[in-house]
């Protein structure tokens, strides 16, 4: 598999609080990377990293062994805990959002076939995410659920190398949280995605995931605790989540969660 | 039960608004009426009848100097300069209220010189204005929107830079450039703050408009009760000021109104 996004040896520092620190990474394409951690593990800040947010204070990003512009871009795709859509457009006009900046740099807004071009494409892509009879509404009148549907649908009409969710089902309950797995699984089959996802639930990520990165703090200085990033201290892959199309993928899937090669046996102060 | 769980119906909220109202309008009557009994001639709680007597003229007899129907001359002429303030000042806080709270650079260069003009007391910049642009329409104006735009402004900037950084960021994901996101995020969501910022800035604006008339014109609401005053015509001031009172509430209700049509959106969805 080809490396996509490449972290090397990435610090974030704000001041003389370190982050993160020698964060050497290599995501490939296809992968699903589930991100753990405590509170305060700088999970956000990867995230924030690969979005272009922010640069690292050390360090290079790589996305398809180009430096990435500490910019967001349509190259990656995002769906966040809350806010993700457009308040004041509806379903139909979110996912339409995409494609009418590509094409009309001036107004943003399309006319005569090209609309309906890029119609259809939304609408398609609504269908695909199971809100094609919620077109027409706004978010205001969408639950929770929905709105994270929105926002999944509006990320993907752009196509891009990587989808980026940070915490995305957080605020959703366990039934509606189990049907948005299974849809963003199917997507990301169906899709050839790239995705990496920040999650509190353990069990989600892995669940999903074929990767899971779990990111603390590697030593603790009491005098000052803030002298000491998170690193990856665990970095576990999961074969029997890989992707079905992948020659990698295996049929007799180990049935213990983390492999023999992986997990409890890694060093914990120097996997990177 | 509690004050704070008290509801009230709308029917029977329109007839408890209505209570005191009634009763002031009850007590004014009252106190003119005595007073008239004891002073046949009062002028300072005139009687409706003299009310109605002395707006007669102003409303339906042609002025004798000018020829004008007095009355709807002030009206135009006041709606005129305050339409004209209210709507330069729109636009304007539009424009560089979107640019000031979207643009860190923009916000950075301009944004004390925003707020310094804020603090100024509008009224201390009158007689600069009156030595600028004469005693024409155009100072009356330049008041108006000196005293209301820089409040719409800072309002309008503050609004933009609230906008979720999450919206801003998935934009630019979704490939927005700069000047996309100010006409198809920022400037949409801000539209119903701009409509509730002119709201606000109404009664300002109405200050503002009266003040510059009072000092120097020779038409409009303002300037006329200040005129009459000399000669003590409550009988002409207090329907002016109702006059007022009542151009004020219409234009507070189209507005409103005006926002729940255009922007579903941001109230629910609903229409």
């Amino acid at each position: 598999m080809t490396p996509l996004l490449t972290f090397k040896d990435v610090w974030v520092e704000y001041g003389d609080k370190i982050v993160l620190e020698q964060i050497n990474l290599t995501i490939e394409e296809g992968a699903f990377v589930s991100v753990i951690g405590p509170s305060g593990a700088g999970k956000s800040s990867l995230l924030r990293l690969a979005l272009g947010q922010e640069a690292p204070s050390r360090g290079t990003l790589m996305l398809d062994s180009v430096p990435l512009p500490p910019e967001c871009g349509p190259d990656r795709g995002v769906v966040f805990q809350h806010y993700s859509v457009f308040p004041h457009l509806t379903a139909l006009g979110n996912v339409m959002f995409g494609l009418e900046c590509a094409q009309s740099p001036l107004l943003a807004k399309l006319t005569g076939a090209a609309r309906r071009q890029a119609r259809e494409e939304a609408e398609a892509m609504l269908a695909e995410v199971g809100l094609k009879e919620a077109m027409h509404s706004y978010p205001a009148q969408m639950s929770g659920g929905m709105q994270q549907r929105l926002a999944i649908a509006q990320a993907l009409i752009k196509r891009p190398r990587i989808l980026l969710l940070d915490e995305p089902f957080g605020a959703l309950d366990p039934g509606i949280r189990n049907d948005m797995h299974q849809l963003i699984t199917r997507l990301w089959t169906d899709y050839q995605l790239t995705v990496i996802m920040v999650t509190h639930d353990i069990g989600e990520a892995f669940k999903l995931g074929t990767r899971v990165l779990t990111l603390d703090k590697w030593r603790h200085d009491p005098h000052a605790p803030h002298r000491y990033g998170a690193k990856v201290v665990y970095d576990i892959p999961l074969e029997r989540n890989k992707q079905e199309t992948l020659p990698e993928a295996d049929a007799a899937t180990p049935l213990s969660i983390v492999p023999d090669d992986a997990g409890i046996t890694i060093d914990r102060f120097d996997n990177n | 039960m509690r004050w704070v769980n008290r509801h009230v119906s709308r029917s029977r909220s329109v007839m408890m608004g209505a209570i005191p109202i009634v009763l002031l309008v009850v007590l004014y009557l009252v106190i003119a009426a005595e007073r008239h009994a004891a002073n046949p001639s009062d002028k300072i709680l005139p009687l409706p009848g003299a009310m109605v007597d002395a707006m007669w003229g102003l409303l339906f007899v042609p002025d004798q100097l000018s020829g004008r129907l007095l009355f709807w001359a002030d009206t135009l002429a006041s709606l005129q300069r305050l339409f004209l303030g209210l709507g330069i000042s729109t636009l304007s806080a539009l424009l560089v209220g979107l640019l000031l709270g979207l643009l860190p650079p923009v916000r950075a260069t301009f944004g004390t010189l925003v707020t310094g003009i804020a603090v100024i007391p509008p009224i201390a910049l009158l007689p600069i204005l009156f030595i600028a642009f004469g005693l024409g329409e155009t100072a009356k104006v330049a008041l108006i929107v000196i005293g209301i735009a820089p409040f719409m402004i800072r309002d309008i900037a503050g609004h933009v830079s609230t906008l979720p950084r999450e919206q801003i960021l998935k934009a630019q994901t979704l490939g927005a450039s700069t000047w996309q996101l100010m006409i198809r995020v920022a400037l949409p969501q801000v539209l119903p703050r701009l409509i509730e910022a002119v709201r606000l800035s109404l009664g300002p604006a109405w200050v503002f408009l009266i003040s510059a008339e009072a000092i120097a014109a020779d038409i409009g609401l303002g300037y006329r009760i200040f005129l009459v005053r000399r000669y003590l015509a409550m009988d002409v001031i207090l329907p002016y000021v109702a006059w007022i009172a009542l151009l004020a509430a219409m234009i507070d209700f189209v507005l409103v109104w005006t926002n729940r049509k255009a922007f579903p959106w941001a109230h629910g969805g609903r229409r």
